[in-house]
């Protein structure tokens, strides 16, 4: 059974159809890319999936469960993750703080609890300690006391999917995370999606618009184009496909 | 010299008692983005709460301060529920006016329940006064300053330290990201309404002991400096509002002692114009930059 199955699924903003009959069926372990020209509606699905929207219709299934109508917490604790195509780290709270908010459903303590002390000391050290795991993933544990917007753009990424491999997610949406980088940082980031998806044991649906990154790292893309799947399959039948090239350079 | 110290330590202590209210508006302004003006008369419910618990035989001391502070914890959370929480997507000019209608709905419920007439507190704190080197301290000072710092020190342990706090704080600077890492986000607001307010109930007990009558505006004022403090200390800043707090109780102190007792108000307000102009987000507020 896939871990994502996502059916029909629609949303309207007043008369704009934004997304219309939307289908996409993700195995476990699956990399799967998403792209698609500029307003294809791409990431208006990454909010449909993660709670933002409220699709108009259609359903989502996570690990068979439906998460439509969910609120968007809820929709993390069940198990999806995302990062944000604009970075949007905690740029007040330190590197370790941030991926300690990720972890906030992982490690459960009262506020009485909190206001008296005991347990809390052993919790939050252990929350450090998995915290600090994960930033050794990513080589950030040097910069674990930094103020997150201190952080040069490229480490600000990884914090971004560090943060978000926090809550322990069952599927994992990164949205253009080459955004912005060189070709030497994307061929790291494309080690490092890999790396992710076999060390965190999780699925990854991404967002790209690097067509290297792309090819290089999906087995399986679905192509958007005016909120309507325009083509789905391995990535060598897709890019070539001429429907899809004609919505990328036009005629 | 001795009166000197004497001025100081009689603005440490209403200082204090702003700083305690002021951290209520600063985090409720941090996490909602609101300016609670209801806040005030939590402190005047406080007190009221405190003067039945005392007045009330069999309740121990004890009992009725926590009785106290923990009602104007509830009574924080009912007030953002019900008041506050319809209106999270509504323009913040009608969630203002809606603080100002609750702040009145508390006047006059309690004008009608317990008249207009001042109610004296017994007094509840019994430390014997001491002397240092001339200076007189009483000792209802000394436990103002006590219970102060300690409430200081735990919260700013609680924000900076705890699991809790630093949701509070990722809620207050993203609510949205905060919401998609599994937080929720209104439940962090319902602890910062709960632990603001209980501040604030804090701060009541402590005015009654210092100034002992309970009367159904007694809010207003204290809760009107509270937010001068909380403005000019930055607003959203937890250290802003106690050293806000704290610089307002000495200027008023002194302006008493040594300027005039009627310009006091002429003052604080002054300061607070002071300040607007030229740091206009207070001591340590920070200079927000709004991105397109």
């Amino acid at each position: 059974m896939a871990l994502l199955e996502v059916k029909n699924l629609g949303i309207s903003f007043g008369g704009l159809r934004a997304v219309d009959n939307f289908n996409i069926s993700i195995k476990q372990g699956q990399l799967y890319g998403l792209i698609g020209p500029n307003g294809a509606g791409k990431t208006t699905i990454f909010n449909l999936l993660t709670g933002v929207y409220r699709p108009t219709d259609g359903s989502i299934l996570l690990d068979g469960k439906s998460i439509v109508g969910q609120s968007i917490h809820k929709i993390s604790q069940e198990g999806i993750a995302r990062t944000f195509q604009n970075i949007r780290l905690f740029g007040k709270m330190t590197v370790l703080e941030n991926v300690k908010v990720g972890l906030h459903n992982e490690y459960k303590y009262s506020l009485l609890a909190s206001i008296l002390q005991y347990p809390t000391i052993k919790k939050e050290a252990e929350m450090n300690e998995r915290a600090m795991e994960i930033l050794k993933v990513f080589g950030l544990e040097e910069d674990a006391k930094l103020l997150a917007s201190n952080l040069p753009y490229g480490q600000q990424r990884k914090l971004e999917i560090a943060r978000a491999l926090a809550t322990n997610p069952k599927l994992l949406l990164l949205d253009e995370p080459a955004a912005g980088m060189n070709p030497n940082e994307t061929l790291e980031l494309m080690d490092t999606i890999r790396l992710v998806r076999d060390q965190f044991n999780v699925t990854i649906l991404l967002i790209e618009h690097d067509m290297k990154l792309v090819s290089g790292i999906c087995e399986e893309l679905t192509v958007l184009n005016f909120g309507t799947v325009l083509a789905q399959g391995k990535p060598e039948v897709v890019l070539n496909d001429p429907k899809v090239v004609t919505a990328y350079l036009g005629e | 010299m001795n009166g000197f110290i004497e001025q100081f330590l009689n603005g440490l202590i209403p200082g204090s008692i702003y700083a305690l209210i002021a951290l209520g508006y600063t985090m409720v302004y941090g996490i909602a983005k609101m300016i609670n003006f209801a806040h005030g008369d939590i402190i005047m419910v406080g007190a009221y709460i405190l003067l039945l618990g005392l007045n009330a035989a069999g309740v121990p001391t004890w009992l009725a301060i926590l009785l106290s502070i923990v009602g104007c914890g509830i009574l924080g959370v009912v007030i953002e529920k019900v008041a506050y929480k319809p209106l999270r997507n509504a323009p913040s000019l009608a969630v203002l006016i809606t603080a100002i209608g609750v702040s009145y709905f508390l006047q006059n419920l309690f004008l009608v329940i317990f008249s207009s007439q001042g109610k004296s507190v017994p007094k509840f704190i019994h430390v014997s006064d001491f002397t240092v080197g001339g200076v007189t301290v009483s000792g209802n000072m000394i436990v103002i300053l006590v219970v102060t710092i300690i409430v200081m020190i735990a919260l700013t342990y609680f924000i900076n330290k705890t699991k809790l706090g630093s949701a509070l704080r990722a809620v207050s600077e993203d609510k949205g990201a905060a919401s998609l890492m599994g937080i929720n986000a209104n439940r962090m607001i319902s602890m910062t309404f709960a632990i603001g307010s209980a501040l604030a109930g804090v701060a009541g007990i402590l005015w009654v002991s210092m100034y002992d009558k309970a009367y159904p505006t007694l809010g207003a004022i204290p809760g009107i400096k509270a937010f001068v403090a909380a403005v000019i200390g930055g607003i959203g800043s937890v250290p802003g509002a106690m050293i806000g707090g704290i610089a307002l109780g000495i200027v008023e102190s002194f302006t008493k002692a040594y300027i005039s007792g009627e310009l006091v108000d002429a003052f604080v307000f002054g300061l607070l114009i002071i300040v607007l102009i030229f740091k206009p987000t207070g001591i340590l507020g920070r200079k927000r930059i709004e991105k397109v």
